[in-house]
């Protein structure tokens, strides 16, 4: 069964008035339990929970170091094109944004790639805006070429395609695929998302399991926070995922926090989402789902990336550059997002092995992909 | 008293093998190593570059001190993990393959039809295969016959430190091995790794437990100290459970 039809069984209003009448005694039994049945995860998402942040806590650190260990892993993004044909009320890349747009040449990838090794990464996530036209098979294919050499492991952030595009770019080596749902708001989704391909709420929420079905052996899935009423999209969030753990079996799955964050200037986030709520809804999400990475990236702040180490992440991006070229070329291409963490990796290291945290830099190898030479 | 581990021919003094992952650093790491008295250690090949010669990893494992066992950790098939294997050999590895195939990477759960057939291969290409396995009986014996060195059927979920929930099985394992029985998985305090030596395992392999604790390294000497224990307990002889009381001063002993 498609998660769409999954999703249809828990009407958006109801799941939100069922969170809201939670007390403090749903949640004392829910802190505990293992495994976690839906209606104990409701229970930790809701404002009862909100005086039981420190057990929570301590529940998720527990849990995240039996599974994952002490260790944190760190990736890099490389941004290939900020081209993009959607109008997302609260994107960067935003065709309506009279910016200046780039897409890198597979030459200057490399040299992206390259600067990007050095700094120690061996696991790359490449992204792009939603432009087909540009960002072409033809094009990833041969950005791949330069890429493989230098990473153990890639994954791509991109526009979502359909399953034979996926097991062509599996067979390129590409081992990991990451999508943001953004909301599950399926009325509200539309409300963000004026025009473009994105504005087709199904086939963004199918990709994972396009993906999936092609053999993608890492899928990541978030959604945006500040959309809409967090706890809600953290419930579908943990549905989602949980539907994905169980039925692509052999993968990996990981789930990011994008939060959007007030700043002058940019776009208003129309439900804020706060420290606080941000750390409910990780740990929740852990003491639900014991087996999925928990992914931070450099939007958030120095301090509070500091503070979360220890509370269920599993992996972490550093040193990010979120424009094309942003890591080795003068680029003066407009960025997804403001990075808020500007600390160079070396400095992101540190601070996490001062926390009792070994950093891991690679945990895959290219051979288990098939075009490897050495099979 | 000469006890030795004998697997492939190769003498090893301990009887504790030890994982690498999980760490909160390569020295904790190295520490625990050292206090734990092994003398082999498993290193996952995904995590390491072995044409590194800076790699965190393998940089501070001593080759004179240590058979580094490079692990098959996250191959879905046999086929993954036979050119993982061969990937290590071809960057100047020792023909030692700790055979690990994980479809799930959850509970790394070993596949026994994949393992199976990846150990024929390797075998067949001249490597020393000593496989992570469901405990199971069959499955033991069905491995030993295409040539392992060595099988590693596991005490319980891996990671899970909740000790030796397949020992019925494992016993049986046991009894019926021509091969050294390592207890891998699951063993979360030196008791566990002492039942398992106490059971008649020839040997246990820890990881986790000793990562994660407070201090790996106290913990990598207990666990020492368990497999020592319970190896010398069952040298002397552990009488079995029973059902009555025996006395040890039996009424009718004249009369034998």
């Amino acid at each position: 069964m498609e998660f769409y039809h999954e999703l249809q069984k828990y009407p958006w209003d109801e799941v939100e008035a069922w969170i809201e009448s939670r007390t403090a005694s749903h949640v004392e039994t829910a802190v505990g339990t293992q495994p976690m049945q839906l209606e104990n995860f409701l229970s930790l998402l809701s404002p009862a929970a909100e005086p039981f942040l420190e057990e929570m806590a301590q529940c998720s650190h527990r849990l995240t170091e039996q599974r994952f260990g002490k260790v944190i892993n760190l990736f890099a993004p490389l941004y290939l094109s900020n081209v993009c044909t959607n109008r997302c009320a609260y994107c960067g890349f935003n065709a309506d944004n009279p910016v200046a747009r780039l897409t890198l040449t597979p030459e200057q990838v490399e040299t992206e790639a390259k600067f990007i090794h050095e700094m120690g990464f061996r696991h790359l996530l490449l992204v792009s805006g939603d432009s087909p036209h540009i960002v072409t098979m033809e094009y990833l294919h041969a950005v791949l070429e330069k890429l493989r050499p230098l990473f153990a492991s890639i994954s791509i952030e991109i526009f979502p395609l359909d399953g034979g595009a996926y097991c062509k770019l599996i067979e390129h080596g590409v081992d990991g695929l990451t999508v943001f749902q953004e909301t599950y708001h399926e009325d509200r989704y539309r409300d963000f998302h004026l025009s473009g391909k994105k504005r087709d709420f199904r086939w963004r929420l199918g990709t994972p399991e396009r993906g999936g079905d092609a053999g993608f052996r890492r899928l990541g899935m978030g959604a945006l926070l500040g959309l809409c009423n967090w706890r809600v999209e953290g419930f579908f969030l943990g549905l989602h995922a949980r539907y994905l753990l169980r039925t692509f079996w052999k993968s990996h799955v990981s789930i990011s926090f994008p939060r959007l964050r007030p700043a002058a200037g940019a776009y208003v986030p129309p439900s804020p989402v706060s420290d606080a709520n941000m750390v409910q809804l990780l740990t929740a999400l852990r003491l639900f789902l014991p087996d999925a990475g928990m992914v931070l990236s450099t939007r958030e702040s120095p301090v509070f990336r500091d503070h979360l180490v220890p509370l269920g992440v599993t992996s972490m991006s550093a040193g990010s550059r979120t424009e094309p070229g942003g890591y080795a070329h003068d680029s003066d291409a407009e960025p997804q997002f403001e990075v808020a963490d500007e600390r160079p990796p070396r400095v992101v290291a540190e601070m996490i092995r001062s926390k009792g945290y070994d950093t891991v830099w690679k945990d895959w190898d290219p051979a288990f992909l098939h075009y490897s030479k050495a099979g | 008293m000469n006890d030795s581990l004998i697997i492939a021919g190769r003498v090893f003094h301990s009887r504790l093998l030890m994982g690498t992952g999980k760490f909160a650093s390569p020295q904790q790491m190295k520490e625990a190593m050292e206090a734990s008295g092994a003398e082999i250690v498993t290193v996952a090949l995904r995590r390491v570059e072995l044409e590194n010669p800076q790699d965190s990893i393998l940089s501070i494992i001593d080759p004179g001190k240590y058979l580094l066992l490079p692990n098959t950790s996250g191959a879905r098939d046999a086929g993954e993990a036979v050119r993982l294997a061969r990937l290590a050999r071809a960057a100047g590895c020792e023909p030692w393959v700790k055979l690990e195939v994980t479809p799930d990477p959850h509970h790394l759960l070993p596949d026994p039809v994949e393992t199976l057939k990846a150990a024929e291969t390797l075998v067949k290409e001249g490597f020393v295969v000593l496989p992570y396995m469901p405990a199971d009986p069959v499955l033991a014996k069905r491995l030993e016959e295409v040539g392992t060195a060595a099988v590693m059927p596991l005490g319980s979920p891996i990671g899970s430190k909740q000790g030796l929930r397949t020992r019925d099985l494992l016993e049986i394992i046991i009894e019926g091995a021509n091969v050294p029985v390592v207890v891998d998985a699951g063993l979360g305090a030196p008791s566990h790794a002492a039942e398992a030596m106490e059971v008649g395992a020839d040997a246990v392999l820890v990881n986790t437990a000793i990562a994660v604790a407070g201090d790996p390294q106290a913990m990598a000497e207990a666990f020492k100290k368990g497999v020592a224990a319970g190896r010398q307990a069952f040298l002397a002889g552990i009488g079995r459970p029973q059902r009555m009381a025996e006395a040890s001063s039996p009424l009718t002993g004249f009369l034998r």
